[in-house]
């Protein structure tokens, strides 16, 4: 997959999950959470949704990894391609 | 016949609008379903009834603002449904009989209704309800016609077929003027203004009437924090637990070991409630929270109240909570450490009598016992209280049960 194919990815799981909260105006650096206003009820339902629609496997250690989201897409990626 | 009426979802609600009704006239109804969809100033509700039977006919029609305890439909129980007469349409006096236009067939009347009726005048919300004969009803609902703007041929007295004939008349020559949109709304929209206004209003009162006293304790997390990432360690994703939930068994064990802090200040008086309902305070994006009952948490297993999490957060972000939902909460638990500050003093939702409070979980140094100093996860615990029902005494007993059920994860 590519970059930008995990990126869609991304912001379309987060949209679905937390409906208005517009991934693509985020500051792609900033701690994922606080810049979407989403909860850990929403961060774990992102995880589910990557975890089905990538069939990847993200143990909870991992969590900070996608802390923020070019961090999600690096991880993903590397996750996806590996 | 069973009135099926507006119910009263917390102590600050007054009226509601019947957005949508789920059932028909005809349809068989048992203890449990959802019957309608009603507009609150806290969003919109679905509507449970608790007895079986037929529906037997609206007495409001979608659309309507009506005050709480008002006639909505008429059911008919199971023993009468027996009877032959029952399942026909309310008996009209035999003179009017000729005239009586045909029963009108559920489906027909299943079809939604037009929009085109004024919302009820305001002055008539003040009557909780309407008087007006069978035929009068058969009528309006034939007609569509709102019986809450007729009025009655004698001053006081029920609204008579005559009545609503002549209504009819004077409504329809009134322009059909689109329904405000507040009058009418979809069925997973917020009016954040109007439950801003719930806010305030339930707020305002519980510090005008409650007085509070608060506590606060700083709670060690090293062994919930363990026990959590051992269990999730080899779950999947979607099986995963949320400390929340610790959070949620742990109150709900505590209170069961105190439970004056379960139930309702009501009339100058405190009642225990019989079940454990906790009300987890969930935001909505945009503004706006809902604390919805979580029923007979501390019988629940911590899965069981993952999944109950899980559904009560989606079901109030999407705008379909449950009217035995709204009502039930025993005590409200609010975990806006989520949002990142250390802790959080809440305001008693009345008429409850305690709301505890979690900050976020962080790393803090730690002294032991020994003279150690350790680098632990911990959490700050608040509680406020009702003054009228308790002391801080027993207010810092209870938190400290919280603190130490905490400390045993594994037999949460």
């Amino acid at each position: 997959m590519t970059r930008d194919e995990i990126l869609a990815r991304v912001f379309a799981e987060l949209e679905s999950v937390a409906p208005g909260c517009a991934p693509e105006n985020a500051d792609p650096d900033a701690a994922l959470l606080d810049e979407l206003d989403i909860d850990s009820m929403d961060f774990l339902n992102f995880i589910i949704a990557l975890h089905k629609s990538l069939n990847i496997d993200i143990p909870e250690s991992d969590y900070p990894e996608l802390a923020t989201l070019n961090g999600a897409v690096v991880y993903l990626l590397q996750k996806a391609n590996g | 016949m069973y009135e099926f009426r507006m119910p009263s979802l917390g102590a600050d609600m007054e009226s509601g609008t019947l957005v949508e009704w789920l059932k028909k006239p005809g349809d068989a109804i048992s203890r449990g379903d959802i019957v309608a969809v009603v507009e609150t100033e806290k969003g919109a509700v679905e509507i449970e009834i608790f007895m079986s039977g037929t529906l037997d006919q609206w007495l409001v029609q979608e659309g309507q603002t009506v005050p709480v305890g008002m006639p909505l439909a008429l059911i008919a129980t199971e023993k009468e449904e027996k009877a032959p007469s029952i399942s026909a349409p309310a008996p009209r006096p035999a003179s009017e009989k000729a005239e009586a236009p045909p029963p009108v067939p559920a489906a027909v009347q299943a079809q939604p209704l037009p929009v085109t009726q004024a919302p009820p005048p305001v002055a008539l919300a003040a009557e909780a309800r309407i008087k007006a004969s069978p035929a009068a009803r058969a009528y309006a609902r034939e007609h569509g016609i709102d019986l809450a703007a007729i009025t009655p041929g004698t001053p006081g007295g029920a609204i008579l077929r005559a009545d609503a004939e002549r209504g009819a008349a004077l409504q329809t020559q009134a322009p059909a003027t689109p329904t405000p949109a507040s009058a009418r709304r979809s069925k997973h929209g917020f009016d954040f203004d109007k439950m801003r206004h719930a806010i305030a209003a339930a707020m305002a009162r519980s510090k005008r009437e409650i007085p509070h006293y608060y506590l606060s304790t700083q709670i060690n997390l090293r062994h919930a924090t363990a026990w959590l990432t051992e269990t999730n360690a080899n779950r999947q994703p979607e099986r995963r637990l949320l400390m929340n939930v610790l959070l949620l068994k742990a109150v709900a064990q505590a209170v069961k070991a105190y439970p004056r802090f379960n139930g309702f200040y009501l009339n100058d008086a405190f009642t225990q409630a019989q079940g454990i309902h906790l009300g987890p305070a969930i935001s909505i994006r945009g503004g706006g929270l809902v604390a919805p009952a979580m029923h007979d948490c501390d019988q629940k297993s911590l899965d069981e109240i993952m999944t109950s999490l899980r559904d009560l957060v989606a079901r109030v972000r999407a705008g379909s909570i449950r009217s035995s939902e709204m009502s039930d909460p025993t005590i409200t638990v609010t975990a806006l450490g989520e949002r990142g500050v250390d802790a959080v003093f809440g305001v008693i939702y009345p008429p409850q009598v305690a709301i505890v409070g979690f900050g976020a979980p962080h790393l803090a140094p730690v002294a032991h016992a020994d003279g150690g100093l350790a680098v632990e996860p911990v959490i700050l615990a608040s509680l406020a209280a009702d003054h009228r029902v308790t002391d801080g005494h027993l207010g810092a007993r209870f938190l400290s049960q919280i603190a130490a059920l905490l400390q045993e994860p594994e037999k949460l």
